[in-house]
């Protein structure tokens, strides 16, 4: 049962072939019995579903940070523990209406705030193909469980990696749309210019199967646009006249030797499929990563402001007086990281400080998305790899918070320019997964699927290994 | 790099109160962390460039004006720590 993709046991439970509530029910089993800490909580029983809806009651795992009426939806963080929301993020919602049943929330760094799932208040998640190492993050609960196959799809969220980047370090799909395209209604939220939903999966048309599910304007959400065009099931079997471009500015420096090989072999996956490959340049890209490190925090220390021990979730017991209460129950109730971001946030918003900062990097968001404006005259989509290395150790970056952030070199810039992007897995190095990354313009994600479609046949990933 | 004071000024606009500890450990990082932002001052004069908040070309977008159902008082009271009298209680502002 576990090898199946999700699209396959949907089509087998709705020709009468597979038991909805016994399919369920091994999965439930699967995720309860989880020995990674993906999980921060999971059904106990099957919900209702209607077995006529395309998704037929496949079950799903879902990030923990989507509000989900009733379950606890703690964003990783101790300041929600015990938080069960009174209502259901309209992503959730809408996968539900396609007939998906919740299987579980998952683990992930505290309000995403991360790249390992270390920043966890409810501990670290563990990769499944090495459990000495991090699954990536923040979204690593969502991308264990699936490739552990304690899930058989999942979703998260990508702020500036946290789709593709765990997707990368544990061998499977994940895909960040276009911003906008996917309601962020009931996400609770960490940069609201940047947070964007999407899938992890086993292959791409599943990645397609939940897209069109989730993708849509939602009036809850004034920033949601959906898609232009209806998202088609992917069915390109090669490259034939498509233009990848190579920005040399994300292949080069910073990319562990065993990555650039994989990139390398795909490369030429591609040449042999049909597609042509020549150098791209994002000049202003090297500059991502600072631009992204003064954006989110800004947002994020505005939107986090909301966390004040009066409306939901955790107090500090014995506070004297009303700013007392705030300041350790933010104190008490925040990770360190959080704290960080909130810091740097807050320093890069105050007075004196504003222009040169977070100013700034405005002006350089606008530079890096015209960068990839101008790539689009000559290139159908830019590729590098995901992820600068391959899974690492437990604990190998959680004393230097530059080195973490430097995770996400290859995936901020596509999240500045609000981009779709997808990570597919591309092979090992040193027995670790590595993803291969594929960027389109706005809106193009169904060229994009296609894309990583024809790629992965030709790859022929094997994930199984995982799946245990 | 960071003061000391300039760490505590800071902590007190986010309403966040740190520990001796963490004053120290912030002041470290957060230098750290600036010296590589402030790698985007190599770029130049930006004056011409437009700052861009929002990737998306909506504007204004508006609803239809019209009285819809909300959460019952009792269920968005339902998650807070210390409701009374249908409301939140919280410590008295003036208290010391």
């Amino acid at each position: 049962m576990i090898e199946l993709t999700a699209a396959q046991a949907a089509a087998a439970i709705r020709a009468g072939e597979l038991d909805a509530a016994e399919y369920f029910e091994h999965y439930r089993a699967r995720a309860a019995a989880d020995e990674l800490n993906a999980y921060t909580w999971v059904a106990d029983a099957a919900p209702a579903f209607d077995r006529e809806a395309p998704l037929a009651g496949v079950p799903i795992a879902v990030k923990d940070l989507f509000c989900t009426e009733g379950v606890p939806s703690q964003a990783g963080s101790k300041i929600l523990e015990g938080y069960r929301p009174p209502y259901t993020a309209t992503s959730i919602a809408r996968l539900r209406q396609a007939g998906a049943a919740l299987l579980g929330k998952t683990n992930q760094d505290e309000f995403a705030m991360g790249s390992s799932t270390e920043n966890s208040a409810y501990g670290p998640t563990l990769n499944p193909w090495d459990r000495t190492r991090v699954p990536g993050g923040s979204s690593g609960g969502s991308a264990a469980a699936v490739a552990a196959g304690i899930a058989p799809w999942a979703i998260g969220t990508d702020t500036g990696g946290s789709i593709r980047q765990p997707a990368a370090l544990c061998g499977i799909v994940g895909l960040k749309p276009t911003y906008g395209a996917i309601s962020r209604y009931g996400m609770i939220a960490f940069a609201s210019s940047l947070d964007q939903a999407g899938p992890f999966t086993r292959d791409v048309t599943d990645a397609a199967l939940a897209l069109r599910a989730m993708a849509g304007r939602d009036a809850c959400d004034q920033t949601s646009v959906g898609l232009r065009e209806p998202v088609e099931l992917p069915s390109a079997q090669d490259l034939k006249g498509i233009r990848l471009g190579v920005p040399r500015e994300l292949t080069g420096e910073g990319i562990e030797p065993g990555v650039l090989a994989a990139f390398e072999r795909t490369l030429e996956l591609a040449r042999s499929l049909g597609a042509t490959v020549e150098p791209a340049q994002l000049p202003h890209a090297p500059h991502a990563l600072a631009a992204y490190y003064l954006i989110a925090p800004a947002e994020c220390s505005s939107n986090l402001a909301r966390f004040d021990g009066v409306r939901y979730g955790f107090r500090a017991a014995g506070a004297p007086s009303l700013l007392d209460m705030y300041t350790h129950t933010r104190e008490q109730g925040f990770g360190a990281e959080v704290k960080r971001r909130v810091m740097l946030g807050t320093y890069a918003l105050s007075s004196g400080y504003y222009d040169a900062y977070y100013g700034r990097a405005q002006k350089v968001r606008t530079l890096i998305a015209r960068d990839f404006d101008a790539a689009w005259r000559d290139f159908d989509f830019i590729v590098t790899p995901t992820a600068p290395g391959v899974a690492f150790e437990l604990g190998a970056k959680t004393a230097d918070p530059l080195a973490m952030y430097l995770n996400d070199f290859c995936t901020v810039p596509m999240s500045l320019a609000g981009i779709p992007a997808i990570s597919i897995p591309n092979g090992l190095s040193d027995g670790l997964p590595v993803g291969f990354q594929i960027a389109g313009p706005a809106f193009s994600e169904n060229r994009v699927l296609n894309a990583a479609h024809a790629l992965e046949r030709a790859i022929g990933f094997d994930g199984s290994e995982a799946r245990r | 790099m960071l003061s000391r004071d300039q760490v505590l000024h800071v902590a007190r606009l986010a309403r966040l109160e740190l520990s001796e500890q963490e004053v120290e450990r912030f002041a470290g990082e957060l230098s750290n962390v600036l010296a590589h932002i402030e790698t985007i001052a190599e770029l130049g004069d930006l004056s011409e460039v437009p700052p861009t908040s929002h990737v998306t070309d909506v504007e204004n977008t508006l609803r239809a004006d019209e009285p819809r159902p909300s959460l019952p008082a009792e269920v968005a009271l339902a998650g807070a720590p210390d409701a009374a009298l249908g409301g939140f209680r919280v410590p008295s502002p003036g208290a010391s």
